[in-house]
This record gives C-alpha cells, structure tokens and sequence, in this order.
C-alpha cells in the first residue's frame, strides 16, 4: 500500500511540473498547423510534395508545423488517425492536414470531435457532399492537365507505341487520372503522330493501394517490370512512390530503351534522371496558404478547392497548383511538341474532355462537341473505350 | 525474495542495454524516456489512448495464458484475432439494417468469438488427429486468415466503384460501440476487459481445470496415468484462446477502426505471446506487461514527433525485455 502511494505521489510530480511549462509555451507560440503524411516524408513523391510545401509556407507565413508520416495501418499497427488529431491538438495544432484518400473516415471523425480545429483533408470530397462537419475542407489540384502532359509526352517519345499506366487502387480520382494520361497519349498518337489508332496500346495495371504494402498489394517493381518485358516502352506511374523509375533505370541498363513518367513529387527525376521524361507534380503551396491565413485571420469558411495550373506558368511555387517538369531523358523535338500542347491547352483552344467519348463498356461519356463538366471529370465512373485495365474490381 | 531478485536483473539489464542502443545511435537515453512518459501520462487523454491499446492486449493475452499452461504454442492467435473481425464485419453488414444497434453489437460479438474458437480449434484437431505441431498449423491458417481478409475487402465487401486494399466501408454509425462525449475509449469494454482478466485468475486461482492444465502442462504423461484426457484438453484451451482472440478481433473492429481492414489485427496476436512470455506464463503480471507495452506502443509516437527518432524503437525495447527476461530466467534455471 505504501509503494502505491509513493508512486502515486510520484507520478503526480512529475504531472505538475509538466504543466505549467505547457501553459507558458502556449502564450508564446506561433500558429502551428499539423500534418499527417500517409508515406515517409522523404518518399521523393506524393508525402514528400506536401512535406515540402508545408516547408514553404512555414517559412514564408512564420507559423510552425508538426507531422507526423507513414499514417497508414500497414506501417502504425494500432494507430488510428483520430488518435494521431488527438496528439497534434494537445501540441497545440490549430489546423490539421490529412493527406491521404484513406485518411477520409478517420479524419472525419476527428473533426467532428475537435469542432474548434481546422481540418483540411486532401482529395476527399466531404465538403462537396456535405457529409463532413463544418470545419472540415477539402483540397486537391487539378492533375488532369498534369497527366495529360505525361500522356502526351509518352506518346511522343513512345516507339512501341505501347504504354503502361502503374495505377494505384481504384476510385474516382484514379480512373481520372489514368483516364487524362490516356486522352493526352491519344492525342499525341493520332493528331501530333499522325498515326493509326489502333496501333496505340494503353494498358492500366493496378496494384491495390497508394504504395507496396508487401503480401498485401501488388509488387509496383514487378509490375512494372512486366510492362517492360513485354514490348512496352513507357511506363507512367499513379503510385505515391518511384518504382517505375527505377525499374527503368535498371533495364536501361542492361540496354533497353525504355523511359517512365514518376508522378507527385517535383524531383522525382532525381532518383534516375537518365531514364526520366518528365514529372507531373503538385505543388500544395498556393492550397495550404489559402487555408492557414483563412484559419489564422477567423475568415475560416468549408470548401472544397480544386486548384488548377497557373496557364501563364505552370511551374511558378507560388502560384500554380499543379505543373509538369520535363526530364533529361526528354528529346528536344518532343519538347517542343509539349510546350506547343501546353500553350493550346492555356489558351483554352484544345480541351481533351471533349465528346463524342465513350466509357469502356460502349456507353456514352460526352456526346458529340460536349465539354465534360467538373463534376463529370471528379466522378469519372469508368476508365475509356481505347484504354486496357479494369474500371472496377471484379 | 527470487523471483523480486529475477526482476530487478531484467529491468537492471534491459534498461542498461536500452540506454546502450540510444547512445550508440546517438540520443540521449532520458529524452527518449520522458518522451515516453509524456507521451502516455501527461494528460488523462493520452492515457485513453493506452487503455485503448491495454483493452485488446489483456483479452488477448488471457487466452494464450491457456494454451501456454498446457505448453501450446498458440501462434494461430493472429488469425483467430482476424477470425474474429471478419465475423463482426460480417454481422454488421448483413444484419445492422435488421435489429436494433444494441443487439447487432451483440450477435456480432457471439459471432466475432464463435469464428476465433472455430478457426482455433481447427489448430487443435489438426494436432490431435494429425499430428501437425500447432506453431506450423497455426501459422498456415494465419496466412489463410490473412488472404481470406484480403480477398473480402478487394472482393465481396469492396466499397461500391472502388478497389482498394485500404479497408471496407466503415460500419453505420449507430452501430459503432458507444462512447461517452470527449473519452476515447469505452467504460463497458474496460469492465469487460477487467472481468475477463478475473474470471481468468480465477480460473487459475480455484478451479479444478485450471489446476489440471497446469498439471498436463507440467508432465502430460503423468497426467494420462492419471486417467486425465489430454486432447480434450487441448481442443478445450485452444478454443477459449480463440474465443478470447475473436474478442479481440471484435474490439479492434467495432471499437478501433469501425471496419475491416487488411492489418486489423495491429499484431496484437504476436505481441501477446510475447506479453505471455514475459510474464513466464503466469496471470498475476499480465495486466501491468500489457500496460508497459500498451504504453510503448502509444508512446513511441512521441519519437518521431519530438526527437526525430523511428518509432518503431518501441519495438526495439519491447525485444530488449522479452530477450532479457527468458535470457535472465534460463540462466537462474540452470544455476
């Protein structure tokens, strides 16, 4: 009984010297905003994108940020999302961005048990549905216009005419996605080439989730290694991670011209630059400003932003929310067959979401000179008719 | 007087080792300590969080104290765990629309502990009939259980238009186990968690079974010439293990996660053998080993957030003690 006491006494101790430093560190702290990153922060793709713009704006704004990375069961046995908001808040987070589709539930319920702290959850869609309390916004950008380049890039440069797409799991963002590579490929193919349709293979292997989760997803390097083995030349990744840049670093190696388009991450050439065309990227700076100032100045309202390319340069960090980086293994006549692309699709004279369009089960996407609205294009059901791969899971 | 000399040995070695290791690495020892202890007492709902981990350690860990008594090696208890979760998830899709939530919680929760007892018993005839060593059965039907998990949530119980290895939708919200406002975790699952955890000692403590089982456990061929049915035995421990771990899967489904997902076990199977062991397979150190690793577990997010250090040296020091302690206890054995 005694040990009892004295070790209750002692915890109480070490309890009361704990708090009064928390108060102190509260009053002098800046804005502080917090992060939950479903990969290692340094992935060289989708989490290390949102590393650094939190980076960016740490510096640029004077606040303060914590995170947290490798949120995902696979890698936290145990670790629930709500649980990780609980400990940012207690770090005095005012603002808590959570930058996984698989985050959507968890997110939700935390911000339903924090009503006085901000959320922003990346590339859901609770704001639009209204399904997610009023504190909690939505952000993605608008990669349409970034896989469109990819898919015209590797259509370009393409002399098997046969590419692949290493897709993540399927959703709706997903199958937009691979759906834009898809229309930028065709159009290189068919109107830039001038070749025959049919000749342009696009095949889609899905993996399962955002990243290898070995035994419980498929293996990104060996299916890009399949792409590879059989006649396909370019390999445009949808995965958090650059498998499908190495593995075509290593083939180039062994004296196969092949090439691959890593995704997310604005150096991810840097992994195996000589195998690299170019990266579509995000760039979250301008989305994480909006919604800091809105959350620090009280000006806080729900939204769901869906910020595009700044068309006057779609690389500027400050503006532009989505861009595409060319790589050293880009030729210089496919470059400027891109920067060409490019300009069109500024200009507003070129829009690849136009009809007639068909899903792959023959039925009718966009009807003849029809223009997909942005509903249509967030909620894309199927992948294409022209396009290989499953829509859904069998 | 020995057994309080065996503990002060392991936590004198496994603290030096653990101090060791960070200074090798380059931290200083006390910073990752009261990292520790920030991360889990300093304020009454970072110590829910720990409780939420104890909950599904302590239901655990009692079944395995059965199987470990008769001197089985319960490596099944993983997949029981999953067992356990598919069965919940199970109930919970095809029933939730049909009964009110409080019965759907609980035909859910028969069926959770029904499919760990099953899928356990399995194990068990397989050694009785087959003579298959339960650590080689156990771990075949923890990669079935596995793939039967995987294949559920990309297959039959996909979200509609999504294929995806990320988890099941999350169940109707009338059906997630209630929790009272601002707690994070549930009174009712600690009550039962604490009862289990009694009815367990006392099992132990004053009944003639829980004498027997230690008495096959200790010499089964003593215990045959004393006319006492080993296989019933076995099958009989092996399904309260699985009971307790399809409990297990039912708290970490309903409470944790509110769906089905491909790790939803968080390893707690595995982790409790190793609490099990630590505590040299007696009741009495149980709760307070769940609690130590339940704290480190809850704690080692404090690592990478304070001292950019992987968390997973949570696991490390959790190896450190298990390691120690059969280190120290054989080596008393055999002096």
């Amino acid at each position: 009984m005694k040990k009892l006491t004295s070790m209750i006494f002692l915890v109480g101790f070490f309890y009361a010297l704990l708090l009064p430093s928390e108060a102190i560190r509260a009053a002098e702290e800046p804005f502080t905003f917090g992060l939950l990153l479903v990969g290692p922060y340094n992935d060289h793709g989708w989490s290390q994108a949102h590393f650094e713009a939190a980076k960016a704006v740490e510096k640029e704004l004077g606040v303060r940020f914590l995170y947290i990375d490798k949120v995902n069961p696979a890698d936290r046995p145990g670790v629930t999302v709500p649980q990780l908001v609980d400990e940012l808040v207690s770090r005095g987070a005012k603002l808590i961005v959570a930058n996984s589709d698989d985050m959507k539930d968890g997110i939700r319920e935390a911000a339903r048990q924090h009503l006085k702290v901000y959320f922003v959850h990346i590339s859901g869609d609770d704001a639009l549905t209204g399904k997610g309390p009023e504190n909690l916004s939505n952000l993605m950008g608008r990669m349409e216009y970034g896989k469109m380049i990819a898919g015209f890039v590797a259509a370009m440069t393409s002399r098997t005419g046969k590419i692949g797409y290493l897709g993540p799991l399927i959703n709706d963002e997903t199958r937009r996605l691979a759906v834009s590579s898809y229309l930028g490929a065709r159009y290189a193919w068919e109107k830039v080439r001038k070749k025959n349709p049919k000749d342009l293979v696009f095949q889609v292997s899905w993996i399962g989730f955002w990243f290898n989760i070995p035994g419980v997803t498929a293996d990104p390097t060996q299916v890009t290694q399949n792409f590879f083995n059989s006649g396909f030349d370019v390999v445009i990744s949808g995965i958090d991670t650059t498998e499908a840049l190495t593995v075509a670093a290593q083939k180039r190696k062994q004296g196969q011209e092949v090439w691959a388009i890593p995704y997310d991450y604005r150096n991810a050439c840097n992994e195996a630059p000589e195998a690299c065309l170019g990266t579509p990227y995000f760039n979250w700076k301008p989305g994480y400003m909006h919604f800091i100032k809105a959350a620090q100045s009280g000006q806080w309202k729900r939204e769901w932003l869906w910020l595009g390319p700044d068309w006057t340069d779609i690389n500027d960090p400050d503006t532009s929310s989505v861009g595409f980086l060319p790589g050293p293994a880009m030729s210089p006549e496919v470059r400027a067959a891109m920067d060409d692309f490019i300009k069109q699709m500024a200009s507003g004279s070129l829009n690849l979401f136009t009809g007639p369009l068909y899903y792959q089960d023959g039925s009718v996407f966009l009807r003849k000179g029809e223009q997909a609205t942005d509903e249509q294009i967030w909620y894309m059901k199927q992948l294409l008719q022209g396009m290989i791969g499953p829509s859904s899971a069998k | 007087m020995d057994r309080v000399r065996t503990i002060l040995t392991v936590v004198a070695i496994s603290t030096l080792t653990t101090c060791g290791a960070l200074l090798i690495v380059g931290t200083n020892p006390v910073d990752v300590f009261s990292a520790f202890f920030k991360g889990t007492f300093s304020s009454w709902r970072h110590f829910a969080h720990v409780i939420n981990v104890w909950i599904p350690l302590v239901i655990c860990s009692c079944g395995l104290l059965f199987t470990f008594s008769l001197g089985l090696w319960n490596i099944g208890v993983e997949g029981q765990i999953m067992l356990g979760a598919v069965g919940t998830a199970w109930v919970m899709r095809h029933l939730a629309d049909m009964t009110n939530p409080t019965v759907t919680l609980g035909i859910a929760f028969l069926m959770a502990c029904l499919l760990g007892a099953i899928w356990a018993t399995l194990s068990g005839i397989l050694k009785i009939k087959s003579n298959v060593h339960e650590i080689f059965s156990g771990l075949g039907l923890n990669f079935v259980a596995q793939a039967l998990v995987l294949w559920l949530i990309f297959g039959p119980w996909k979200r509609p238009g999504v294929a995806s290895m990320s988890g099941t939708r999350p169940f109707p919200a009338a059906v997630w186990f209630p929790v009272p406002e601002g707690w994070r975790f549930s009174p009712i699952a600690l009550v039962a968690a604490l009862l289990v955890m009694g009815i367990t000692a006392w099992i132990f403590i004053s009944t003639r079974w829980g004498l027997l089982i230690r008495a096959v456990g200790n010499n089964s061929r003593a215990a045959e010439v004393h006319g006492i049915s080993i296989n019933g035995n076995f099958l009989l421990a092996m399904a309260v293990a699985g009971f307790l771990a399809g409990m297990t899967g039912y708290y970490q489904a309903v409470f944790v996660y509110h769906r089905l997902i491909p790790a939803i076990s968080s390893n707690y199977g595995y982790l409790s053998l190793l609490v099990v062991m630590l505590a040299q397979y007696r009741w009495t150190p149980v709760p307070f080993i769940a609690l130590l690793f339940a704290m480190l577990h809850v704690g080692s997010i404090q690592l990478p957030l304070t001292l950019n250090l992987d968390s997973s040296l949570g696991g490390v020091i959790q190896g450190i003690l298990v390691l120690t302690t059969l280190g120290v206890v054989h080596f008393r054995r055999n002096s």
